[in-house]
């Protein structure tokens, strides 16, 4: 019930997208069964999702301990490109798999030692991989795209599980163990208090560095899996554009999920829906038809006016709205209407 | 009177925050404003500084009835505010601060010249001399306190609140700031005055008023009251024997040894010192502000690392290299600065409280959440919590119950050597009671305590030992009947003198 | 072991004789931004060899004053032409007078600059509208007068050869009504942007039912669309024709599984046509054209796509 009041508002949000959109595109809702996968354009937007919804796990759980992890959208490039060099180079499967994920956990621990152990602002030290990282990237793919044919690997691009999308899967998958980690266990408490107050945290005892390197490699390793995604779904790594600027769509996703770029409280599932609204307006424009010179300004006023009606400020002004309609109005107003 | 409040009544969701309140301001006069926390204070004086509208009631300044909407509106009207925390900009410079939004301007650019004439004009009579070309921030707290005052005094010059202006002041300073005060008053100001502290109030004030609970409960002349009473008043209970001292007998009873530091040093910091800690036994530590105690207590619970120095029980040796190592020695801390160091200001006080023993546990073995349940609501009562229910943010709560769930964090982990430094300082004079009564229970229960305290009279009362420490060393140690304020400002004076002989 | 270091010796004498008496060119390069430019860079040195010509190689790394000091380095060792591919348009005018002055012809490869045309030999590049006509005509000769609803990949919004791609196909099927183009979104030039709108175009249209061929302003994002079309369940080249731009040798190898029909040219021998026209010019001093157009050559799968692969993967692309 309280989970439901936290996430009331992304509903409802969700919802209203996918009203629009169908005002604009009838058969937005159609899904049917087509060679045992389920069709249409919302599961579509289920497996389009993945890599900002894998990366928006990470980044709330980054941005609830006061960082920002600005280097997963290269971190996808460089596990991209890490998998299609080891399965074009007949590592096999799993060897790809557990080499892009090890990169990624790297990756995290490199940003985590540097903000919790060296003491550089999150901003700044995870800036540095965001920008080294491509040259990593490229250097792998040798700057071509490095393709591959293998379907094993193209199955986590292209593959259904129960009749769902594999990214759809992996990413509900991945979203419901984070947050079950998280609210099972005390991790949840002690990420939110270091994030509200890391000394005084420090000083009750609790493991602020580890838990911040620790943070920061569950990011690493969301960005991973983003990244497997993303070269598994077109057979090869594009070091050049894969994940380009999708950090800054998982930080609108966590934004739009409510969470305070300030640390502390946080809801993954908020930040999943998130995600999804923004992959529900991104897949709408398409469907939709508009030109593409339009793209980026409907996506931007969307955001706007969502942003705007989930800001605090509105929505004191909304209970009190509701307040004085419920209460009749205010004697202030009738004296107004005397005069 | 130049400020009448009659029937002033506020209410918030759930509390009724003034009920009905009364209060006259003459000029001329200093009138402290007392009560314990949520007595109804900062409600009353945000009424008056247009923070809030109350709900009910009439405000006349000067005979005419005013109702000011922001605080701008009541600068205009002549009510100037300065609060604990001095809120002007430290990187402007003294002219530029006192200026602020009336700058003389030449030609249509703000003029320098001008500008600083107008600051000294404006600081003339405030017994300072400083250069008011230099940023504000690199003066003293008790300096900005009262560039602060002649800054509300200038814009508003009819009613001045002061609001806690000498928590963070030492003696001399609150002096300083006094005879600044003195001299308003005498200049036909009226004053209003919060404070916590009983002394300053029975040393500045000519009448006192007293709320508790949203409610006007007397309003007296000082001279009319002791301090006793006062406190009854604040209370609503006549208080037991506050200053209850450990009786001299007590002391006799040697306390079975349970920690010894030995040499523990840092340089720059902490000479090294020695220190034994009996079982149920509390150890003051006295000094001056910057003396060195506070840093004795970070490097006891490592959040200072030792250059030097072994730590052990009757066991063996405890190393005390982090915070986490000397929460597994069983040590416990309450810092000073409880906003910074102490409370997780967002959580609730359910987790705060169980914040340390969960850390202590790890992450993979969560508290069960009516085990935390249990445990918030057992401390709540225990010591007296004022809270809604568990699940208010800490940072909602006033400074006395943030200092207990503090406290309550701790307890919740059972100690056996608790650390408070400064454990009662801004809160009201009820849990201050409080918690020096928790302190004697703890300690008869075995627990042992190492108490840093500015506040002589409170080491004295509660302390088997005071340790003395001064210019980052310890210099005396004071056993049972030996504890007295002379015998410790003795030590500090007498040490002060020899090193004076010494340079 | 003697042998052998006197047969090195031989050879190398006998290569430093040879180069004595061969032109020498500076090509200053742009980078290594893309792969296409990877494949300008290879087939460059590979055309100089061929033709034994010295060439001295310089990379900018996207910037321009390395660009201008690499050609100040050129004339100072006094090269016989230099082969500028210029990172941006303008600022070129003193170091191309610069060159004029010391008699060395300079030759643009692939992007054109703003300065006086009388400052370089000639541009060599590749006419984008062109290359756009060339694949909308090739629709019109595939599909004959049956109705075709055509969707649109297209590159960057906004960018140069998004718009000239778009413009070329236009008039390729201008005045013929049975095309008509249904749907029109950008890709962003990527494999995985072309996937993702072509998955859209697919549920827009009955499941891509609807749709009887693809227009991609470059091949990735139709190597994209074609993964997309088959996860669809459709077959890309039979039920959707697929016709694309660049050649690159990816589409050749889909070519070669029957997934894409047609793709055109933009070759990177840049340097070939430029070589002819300054073998030319050094030997009667013939002045060329001042653009020499590439050939926008049509590859389809009649001309061996997997020969084509083979002979480009291994160019840098």
């Amino acid at each position: 019930m309280q989970t439901l009041r936290r996430l009331a508002p992304q509903i409802v949000t969700l919802l209203a997208v996918c009203l629009l959109v169908t005002l604009f595109f009838p058969g937005f809702l159609d899904i049917s069964m087509s060679g045992g996968r389920l069709v249409g354009p919302v599961i579509d937007i289920l497996k389009r999702s993945a890599p900002v919804a894998l990366l928006a796990i990470g980044m709330t759980l980054v941005i609830a301990t006061r960082g920002i992890d600005l280097s997963v959208g290269t971190v996808i490039a460089i596990c991209g490109a890490v998998a299609a060099w080891a399965i074009a180079g007949g590592m096999g499967l799993w060897a790809a798999v557990a080499l892009a994920i090890g990169a990624g956990l790297l990756a995290g621990l490199w940003n985590g030692v540097l903000v919790a152990v060296i003491g550089i602002q999150p901003i700044v030290a995870t800036l540095i991989l965001m920008t080294a990282g491509r040259g990593i990237a490229q250097l792998i793919t040798e700057g071509r795209i490095l393709t591959f044919t293998d379907p094993g690997f193209a199955w986590f691009g292209s593959g259904t599980l129960f009749g769902m999308p594999v990214p759809a899967v992996i990413w509900i998958v991945t979203g419901v163990v984070m947050a079950q980690l998280m609210r099972r266990t005390a991790l949840g408490l002690l990420v939110e208090a270091i994030g509200i107050n890391r000394r005084a945290s420090a000083l009750a005892g609790v493991n602020a560095l580890v838990l911040l390197i620790a943070v920061y490699m569950a990011s690493g390793l969301c960005a991973a899996l983003a990244g497997i995604i993303t070269a598994a779904d077109i057979r090869g790594a594009d070091a050049n554009n894969a994940g380009l600027w999708l950090e800054l769509d998982a930080i609108l996703a966590v934004v739009i999920g409510g969470n305070s770029l300030l640390g502390g409280r946080f809801s993954i599932a908020a930040a999943l829906l998130g995600a999804l609204i923004i992959q529900t307006i991104d897949t709408g424009i398409l469907l939709a038809g508009f030109p593409s010179e339009y793209n980026l300004v409907i996506k931007a006023g969307l955001v706007v006016i969502i942003l705007v009606l989930q800001s605090p400020r509105l929505a004191t002004e909304w209970y009190f709205w509701r307040r004085s309609v419920r209460e009749g109005p205010p004697p202030a107003t009738t004296k107004e209407h005397a005069r | 009177m130049l400020l009448t409040i009659r029937s002033l009544t506020k209410t918030f969701p759930g509390t009724l925050a003034l009920d009905d309140v009364r209060f006259d301001l003459a000029a001329g006069e200093v009138h402290a404003l007392l009560g314990e926390n949520g007595a109804g204070k900062s409600t009353l004086i945000k009424c008056l500084t247009g923070a809030y509208r109350p709900d009910a009631g009439e405000i006349t300044l000067d005979g005419a009835v005013v109702a000011p909407r922001s605080t701008g509106e009541a600068q205009e009207l002549g009510i100037g505010t300065v609060y604990q925390e001095v809120n002007l900009l430290p990187n402007l410079t003294v002219a530029q601060n006192l200026c602020f939004g009336r700058e003389p301007r030449r030609f249509g650019l703000v003029s320098s010249r001008g500008m600083k004439a107008m600051a000294e004009g404006m600081l003339d009579g405030y017994g300072l001399d400083i250069d008011v070309s230099r940023d504000l921030g690199t003066y003293s707290v008790a300096i900005q306190q009262i560039v602060a005052i002649a800054r509300a005094v200038a814009l508003s010059g009819k009613v001045l609140i002061l609001d806690e202006p000498t928590a963070s002041l030492d003696a001399r300073e609150v002096e300083m700031l006094f005879d600044v005060v003195r001299g308003l008053r005498a200049q036909g100001l009226g004053i209003v005055f919060v404070s916590h502290f009983l002394d300053q109030v029975f040393d500045l004030s000519d009448r006192v008023t007293v709320l508790r609970n949203g409610r006007h409960i007397v309003t007296e002349d000082i001279a009319a009251l002791d301090r006793v009473r006062l406190i009854e008043h604040m209370l609503g209970h006549a208080l037991e024997d506050e200053v209850e001292a450990r009786n001299a007998g007590h002391v006799e009873a040697r306390r079975p040894p349970m920690l010894h530091f030995e040499g523990m040093a840092r340089r720059g910091v902490i000479e090294g010192f020695d220190l034994e800690v009996g079982q149920g036994e509390v150890v003051g530590l006295a000094g001056l502000l910057g003396s060195g105690r506070t840093e004795s207590a970070e490097l006891l619970f490592g959040l200072r690392a030792a250059t030097a120095g072994t730590a052990r029980d009757q066991e063996g040796p405890l190393t005390l290299d982090s915070p986490r190592a000397a929460i597994r020695a069983g040590f416990g801390f309450a810092p000073e600065d409880r906003k910074t160091d102490g409370i997780v200001a967002d959580l609730s006080v359910r987790e705060n409280i169980a914040l340390a023993l969960q850390a202590r546990r790890g992450w993979a073995r969560p508290i069960p959440r009516a085990e935390q349940q249990r445990l918030a609501e057992m401390y709540i009562e225990r010591l007296d919590i004022r809270t809604s229910d568990a699940e208010k943010a800490v940072g909602d709560l006033s400074g006395g119950n943030q200092q207990k769930v503090v406290l309550a964090r701790w307890l919740a982990m059972n100690p056996r050597f608790l650390i408070l430094d400064e454990p009662t300082r801004g809160i009201d004079v009820g849990a201050h009671a409080e918690i020096l009564r928790l302190i004697h229970q703890l300690t008869d229960e075995g627990m042992s305590v190492l108490l840093i305290s500015s506040e002589l009279d409170e080491l004295i009362a509660v302390s088997d030992r005071v340790i003395v420490v001064r210019d980052r060393r310890h210099v005396a140690e004071l056993t049972g009947a030996g504890i007295s304020t002379e015998t410790i400002v003795h030590a500090i004076a007498q040490h002060a003198r020899k090193d004076g002989e010494a340079a | 072991m003697k042998l052998k270091t006197l047969l090195a010796s031989t050879v190398a004498m006998t290569f430093i004789g040879l180069a004595a008496q061969a032109q020498t060119v500076g090509f200053s390069q742009i980078g290594s931004e893309s792969g296409w430019r990877a494949a300008e860079t290879t087939l460059t040195k590979q055309q100089a060899e061929e033709r034994g010509i010295d060439l001295k190689f310089s990379d900018a790394q996207q910037k321009q004053e390395n660009q201008i000091a690499a050609i100040r380095s050129f004339i100072a060792q006094g090269v016989d032409a230099i082969l500028l591919a210029p990172v941006v348009a303008t600022g070129w005018d003193s170091v191309l007078e610069e060159a004029k002055e010391a008699e060395i012809p300079v030759v643009l490869l692939d992007r054109r600059v703003d300065s006086s045309d009388d400052l370089y030999l000639t541009a060599v590049g590749s006419d984008l509208v062109h290359e756009g006509k060339v694949a909308g005509e090739w629709l019109v000769n595939e599909v004959g007068d049956a109705e075709c609803r055509v969707v649109e990949l297209q590159g960057t919004t906004g960018s140069s050869p998004a718009i000239d791609r778009k413009t070329g196909f236009e008039e390729g099927i201008a005045g013929h009504d049975n095309i008509e183009i249904v749907r029109s979104q950008t890709g962003d030039f990527t494999r995985a942007q072309g996937k993702e709108v072509m998955e859209s175009f697919l549920q827009a249209e009955n499941g891509g039912k609807d749709i009887c061929a693809l227009y991609a302003h470059n091949d990735d994002m139709a190597v994209g669309a074609i993964q997309a079309i088959k996860e669809a369940g459709l077959k890309p080249g039979e039920d959707i024709l697929i016709v694309s731009i660049d050649a690159v040798p990816d589409i050749f190898k889909a070519m070669a599984d029957g997934e894409a029909n047609a793709t055109v040219e933009l070759t990177p021998n840049m340097a070939g046509p430029a070589f002819d026209a300054l073998d030319a010019y050094w030997k009667d001093g013939t002045m060329p054209e001042k653009f020499i157009q590439t050939e926008s050559k049509l590859y389809t799968p009649e001309d061996d796509p997997a020969g084509e692969y083979e002979s480009r993967k291994d160019l840098g692309y």
